[in-house]
């Protein structure tokens, strides 16, 4: 959003930019520090996924290129290991998520419903993102809150879901949550 | 333990775990202890927090005795969440699903100043929980001794519950063999669902050739419907790194490594507080509780992929890897992380280790039933009245749990089935309630223990549906490197579909048992392993839903 260069903290070590100027990138000094914190171990990969994909959202291209050249990992490594994991995304987020849960104890309680409501609600399949990144639906395999199911997530705020046998009444509370409605389904 | 003795002080225990949380227990607990500082009735909302606790230091002579709210950990019926329970001279009394509004009403109660009677009181009257109840009355708690009694944000109180009691003693008084003495005659079985005789585990460990060991704890609980391990890591983690203390002694181990799943933030935010405070008592670091003992612990945090369950799999990840099996033998126990010995065990499995030290392995034996050894805990959900909790005696039967102590379906129909053993595991069709819960019992019919998630099943739901439901998550999770499971669980999914869709041929219910057994035969993980099973105990259990789904003209 902001166009300004990022202004070093008083007294920090220079630092030799990936690429200089703003861009998805400008968390470098974050993330070469939070290397050499973590000791520039390669099995600490994950963990230092972990913090980068904090400081982004996501786990941007130019990032991936300087987690493998500070850890000394070929980059392959490091995709390979990005790609591999559910949490790690390598697309910015969108703007809202919500995720319903399809673990067991909710699948047993209605969540299959839940999920197909949402699903025509959003116009959107699981685990996809509407093309302009303002909606994505997601789905969930159980976050302990099985003594409420079935739940969803609505930009990280948990949701137990009532009425499910009545359609209407399910999209009216849909609509309370804020969810966009109206997508056109054959 | 959720019911205590009478006590003259009284206090309140307010559960603030995950299940709670998401039922509202923080701002509940921050409304009790607003009421508890501004002693008598509060104003609806407004907290005097800091100066009222500060009068009461200086003595205001109206000033009531401070009353203690502590934050503790599940209090068992997590579906009536968020639990508050008042222990007091008349003993314990436990409430579900008060809202903020209600702590001032609640306190008045407890300081006396209420002017009605609590059964007349109607902000908490309807709120109030019976403990006498079989789902509490029957629970035998040992590795949840401390779980909804501790803060588990305090050593402090962990230590004045006896935690670290037993390592101390251990350290001083036996040798690593006469602690594996112990654990060997406990019978105890690993909780992370093989269920492999965990003193033999820790020989083969403590047995191979000299030099560097490692101790993992396996705290990746994926299985979905299962939150045992979590309520042990939130409520009472102390217990769980004495445990993992003990083992790392008893097989020659000075590093270790916990790894937890990232989808678990709460249990990781109070293992690394527990283990920076273990550290600074002296019990966890170099020379421990004044031995020659040495021992280092790390969190590691997973990336939500189920697989990682596995052992080979997770030490992969804790490399920083990705997390895919290989195959065994060398097992762990001889070639684990950076090809050390390494024991893995579960989060369960190591916090039953310190009462079997303390009441000794065969105390724990007499315990449960032949073969499986000891208590054991459940989560119970799905159409079930009472979602939470329980730690029983192994073989109890599994009506007893279902309907005595989880109350049966909510809405007073049939339960239909009991789903154990997660993706693994498979459907107990409700004729075959009776049946005891321990590990071979469970396995003779098609089924298995697990890790302790019960989802139970109600009339509602059709068992082809069921099996879909847990191949779709094996087939999200199936990590590629082997044909049979990448390639046959896809398979496996569409041939259930069509059962599902009710337009399958003969030749498909053919098709799908040939292909549950080749699956089940041929692939190299246990993931791969198992995800037939719940295919093929539903249709041992209810063949008759599939021949209903046969399309006409078949
Ligand atoms: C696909 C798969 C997932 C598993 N998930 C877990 C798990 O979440 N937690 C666990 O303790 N064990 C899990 N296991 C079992 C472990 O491989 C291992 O047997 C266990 O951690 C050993 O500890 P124990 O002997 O104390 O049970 C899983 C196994 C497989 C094949
Ligand atoms: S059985 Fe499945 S999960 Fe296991 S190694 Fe093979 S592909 Fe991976
Ligand atoms: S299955 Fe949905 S929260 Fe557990
Ligand atoms: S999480 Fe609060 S009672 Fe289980």
């Amino acid at each position: 959003m902001s166009a300004a260069t990022p202004v070093p903290a008083p007294g920090a070590e220079p630092q030799i930019h990936l690429r200089p100027g703003p861009g998805p990138c400008d968390g470098d000094e974050r993330i070469a520090r939070l290397i050499r914190r973590q000791g520039r171990q390669g099995d600490g990969l994950i963990e230092v996924l972990h913090q980068v994909q904090e400081i982004h959202g996501y786990l941007p291209k130019p990032a991936l290129l300087q987690v493998a050249r500070a850890l000394r990992l070929p980059l392959s490594r490091v995709y390979g290991v990005a790609s591999f994991y559910h949490l790690f995304r390598l697309q910015a987020p969108a703007t809202h998520r919500c995720a319903v849960c399809l673990g067991t104890a909710c699948f047993v309680r209605g969540g299959g419903r839940l999920a197909a409501g949402l699903q025509r609600r959003l116009g959107l399949a699981l685990n996809q993102t509407r093309d302009d990144g303002t909606w994505a639906l997601e789905q969930l395999s159980c976050i302990g809150a099985c003594g409420q199911a079935p739940v969803l997530v609505l930009d990280g705020v948990l949701f137990s879901a009532p009425l499910l046998d009545q359609p209407k009444a399910l999209d009216c509370w849909l609509t309370s949550l804020g969810l966009p409605a109206g997508v056109e389904t054959r | 333990m959720v019911a205590l003795p009478p006590c003259e002080r009284p206090r309140l225990r307010c559960c603030a775990a995950s299940g709670c949380r998401s039922a509202g227990a923080r701002p509940l607990l921050a409304a009790l202890r607003a009421a508890a500082a501004a002693g008598g009735t509060a104003p609806d909302g407004i907290a005097a927090g800091d100066q009222a606790a500060d009068d009461i230091s200086a003595g205001a002579s109206a000033a009531p005795e401070p009353l203690e709210v502590r934050s503790v950990g599940c209090l068992r019926l997590c579906g009536e969440g968020p639990l508050v329970a008042w222990d007091g001279p008349e003993g314990t009394r436990l409430f579900g699903g008060l809202a903020p509004a209600a702590a001032a009403a609640l306190v008045d109660q407890v300081r006396g100043l209420a002017s009605l009677p609590l059964a007349a009181d109607p902000a908490l009257v309807s709120h109030q929980l019976d403990l006498e109840q079989p789902f509490f009355r029957l629970q035998r708690p040992l590795v949840l001794e401390g779980c909804g009694i501790v803060d588990p944000e305090r050593i402090e109180a962990a230590l004045a519950h006896g935690s670290y009691a037993q390592l101390r003693r251990v350290l001083h008084e036996l040798s690593p063999e006469a602690v594996r003495e112990q654990v060997r005659r406990s019978g105890l079985r690993g909780r992370g669902g093989g269920g492999y005789p965990t003193g033999l585990k820790w020989d083969t460990v403590a047995l191979q050739p000299p030099g560097r060991r490692y101790v993992v704890c396996n705290a990746d609980e994926g299985d979905p419907g299962a939150f045992m391990d979590r309520s042990v890591l939130e409520g009472d983690p102390h217990r769980l790194l004495e445990g993992m203390a003990i083992a790392a002694y008893a097989v020659g181990a000075d590093h270790g490594y916990l790894y937890v799943r990232a989808e678990y933030p709460l249990a990781i935010e109070r293992l690394r507080l527990a283990l920076q405070q273990a550290r600074q008592q002296g019990l966890l670091g170099p020379s421990i509780a004044g031995t020659a003992f040495a021992l280092e612990l790390e969190v590691r945090v997973g990336a939500g992929a189920y697989v990682c369950g596995e052992e080979t799999a997770l030490l992969h990840s804790i490399q920083g890897q990705r997390g895919i099996p290989r195959t065994r033998p060398p097992y762990p126990a001889q070639a684990g992380l950076w090809g050390a010995p390494t024991l893995i065990n579960n989060v369960e499995t190591f916090a039953a280790v310190p009462v079997i030290l303390r009441q000794g392995g065969d105390w724990y034996a007499a315990i449960g039933s032949e073969g499986s050894r000891g208590t054991k805990v459940f989560s119970l959900s799905g159409a079930i009245r009472h979602t939470g909790l329980v730690e029983v005696p192994m073989g109890i039967s599994l009506r007893t749990v279902v309907e005595t102590m989880g109350g049966g379906d909510p809405d007073g129909g049939a339960v239909k089935a009991v789903q154990t053993g997660g993706p693994s595991g498979g459907c107990i069709p409700a004729d075959l309630l009776d049946t005891p819960v321990d590990f071979e019992s469970l396995l003779s019919l098609g089924s298995m223990m697990g890790s302790g998630g019960m989802v139970v099943i109600g009339q509602g739901t059709a068992m082809p549906e069921v099996a879909r439901h847990f191949m779709a998550f094996s087939v999200n999770e199936s990590c590629g490197k082997c044909v049979p499971c990448r390639a046959g669980t896809v398979q496996l999914l569409a041939l259930l579909d069509r059962f599902v869709e009710q337009r399958a041929t003969a030749a498909d219910l053919e098709a799908l048992e040939a292909l549950c057994a080749m699956v089940k035969a041929t692939s190299l993980c246990g993931l791969g392993q198992a995800a037939p099973n719940p295919v093929l105990s539903t249709l041992r259990h209810f063949r008759q839903e599939y021949t209903a789904a046969l399309g006409p003209g078949s």
